[in-house]
């Protein structure tokens, strides 16, 4: 079982520019479900990568092994080289659900994160502010989360997260619970958003046409247990802006190729 | 259904001013010694507010509620929430509260009186037991609907255990908290009147005792109403309190 020197070196090489590293993650949870089977992958600084497959292939499970929420059975997680089994600041997860607190508003909301950090108020809601209006929320401060649409929730769990400045976005389908068109809209403001941000963001998804759209690497996870089938770059931001992206015959061509390689789990 | 029923809406007041007219009418002229004429009880209600014998159960008789309900919601509470966070602490207490949530405790409060001595504490301790249960329950049911993804939200941002119970738990389950409270006063009410009225020595208890006694059925029907009047005062204010909450309770 001895890894080859070389290997080490390599794996000790990527954890360094890495924004995260995962190594040989395994998921068993009590009561038999085996979730993953050891998952190796390196999160490349600065880009996308979707988490993709069949449901319950253990993508949500890995990202919140990522994000520090799920103890791994075996395997180590590195963010920026260094190992962790817990959350952490340079860490921020956008939740499915939104996991907004109902009784805050918009406001309490999204500057929760510093919140927590003991920030003051007059501070942490200056810079709650900055991020609200970033993310298209200006007039909603005050509002409550009963009060806005799917959309207009998910584009606060955004906010808080961008909030604490974390290098990691961690985004659990984020945009799964809202409708198609705001699907699409919430996609095209994420990525004019990213642009200026300059984050890491790692993303589940269960919909081909998501992941090749906003990611730069797609990763393509097998059902349960899940293993790791295939790593597809699906870089098109390069050269390419948010509006000409479903237009490109590249897009489509990956879209089908994906498409070709989960259909075998379906059966 | 709807538009007839709107139809015959009645005045909230005019079913109490039909029966308070039945029961003027029956005091005047049922020649029954037990119901006086519901005007002599209300001249006897403002009589007995004036009187300092009231006043001093009044005062006694908040102070015991006050500590037997302060005793409820400080154990209550946090018993409550560990009950809904920790299974081994469900399994361990769920059978015991549910026998003294339904268990008549009226009959255990004379036992109460040679441990704790026939006076305030032995009050306190009533209203404590009357009150408590219900708090507890309503507590946990409450932590059981706290959606998951709140607690791995505040883990996600850092958050303390500690911060979790105060900032996301607690708040989460107020709607249920309140509803415990509001139970826990109405029952609290209960164990204080009837604590008094079986240690028999003590603020309302002393004043039924002696009316009863004496046969002052004026009296004794004025500090009746006086004490429903307070009751539903204080339950009142929690409804007012469990409104401003009320809100999130369905969205969560």
């Amino acid at each position: 079982m001895d890894a080859p020197m070389a290997m080490i070196e390599k794996n000790q090489d990527t954890r360094e520019t890495a924004a995260v590293t995962v190594e040989g993650i395994s998921m068993h949870y009590p009561g038999g479900v085996h979730a993953l089977e050891d998952i190796c992958l390196s999160i490349p600084r600065g880009k996308m990568t979707a988490f993709l497959g069949p449901s319950g292939c253990g993508k949500t499970t890995l990202l919140k092994i990522i994000a520090g929420l799920l103890e791994p059975s075996s395997g180590d997680v590195f963010v920026n080289g260094k190992k962790t089994t817990a959350p952490g600041p340079e860490r921020a997860f956008v939740f499915q659900d939104f996991a907004l607190l109902p009784w805050a508003n918009v406001l309490r909301n999204v500057a929760f994160g510093l919140e927590l950090r003991g920030r003051k108020k007059g501070e942490r809601e200056e810079i709650a502010r900055k991020f609200i209006a970033q993310t298209g929320l200006t007039g909603f401060e005050h509002h409550y989360p009963h009060q806005l649409s799917g959309g207009m929730r998910q584009r606060a769990g955004l906010a808080r997260a961008l909030v604490i400045n974390a290098e990691i976005l961690l985004m659990d389908e984020p945009f799964s619970a809202v409708d198609e068109q705001m699907r699409r809209k919430l996609q095209e403001d994420l990525l004019s958003l990213l642009a200026v941000e300059n984050k890491t963001v790692i993303f589940v998804t269960h919909s081909i046409e998501e992941a090749v759209y906003l990611a730069d690497q797609t990763v393509i996870l097998s059902p349960r247990p899940g293993r790791i089938a295939k790593i597809v770059s699906t870089d098109l931001h390069s050269d390419l802006t948010p509006d000409q992206i479903r237009r490109d015959r590249r897009y489509l061509d990956m879209v089908d190729e994906i498409w070709g390689g989960l259909k075998q789990y379906l059966e | 259904m709807a538009l007839s029923m709107r139809r015959i809406q009645i005045p909230a007041m005019f079913s109490l001013v039909l029966w308070g007219a039945i029961w003027e009418l029956i005091g005047r002229f049922g020649g029954i010694d037990l119901i006086p004429p519901l005007t002599r009880i209300f001249v006897a209600a403002v009589e007995t507010i004036t009187l300092d014998k009231f006043r001093n159960a009044l005062l006694m008789t908040g102070e015991v509620f006050a500590i037997g309900l302060g005793l409820a919601i400080v154990v209550g509470i946090p018993v409550g929430i560990v009950m809904g966070r920790l299974r081994i602490a469900a399994n361990m207490l769920n059978l015991w509260v549910n026998i003294f949530i339904s268990a008549p405790l009226t009959a255990f409060v004379p036992a109460l009186m040679p441990i704790l001595g026939i006076g305030q504490t032995t009050v306190v301790a009533t209203v404590f037991l009357f009150s408590v249960w219900v708090i507890v329950i309503d507590t946990q049911a409450g932590i059981l609907t706290v959606n998951r993804s709140l607690i791995e939200m505040a883990r996600s941002f850092g958050a303390t255990r500690f911060q979790i119970y105060y900032k996301i738990l607690f708040l989460a389950a107020l709607p249920e908290i309140l509803t415990g409270l509001r139970m826990g006063v109405i029952r609290g009410v209960k164990g204080v009147i009837i604590g008094q009225l079986i240690v028999a020595l003590l603020g309302f208890g002393e004043l039924f005792d002696l009316y009863l006694g004496s046969f002052l059925m004026e009296r004794f029907w004025a500090l009746v109403f006086l004490i429903f009047g307070l009751a539903f005062i204080l339950v009142q204010a929690v409804v007012l309190l469990e409104r401003k909450f009320e809100f999130y309770a369905d969205v969560r």
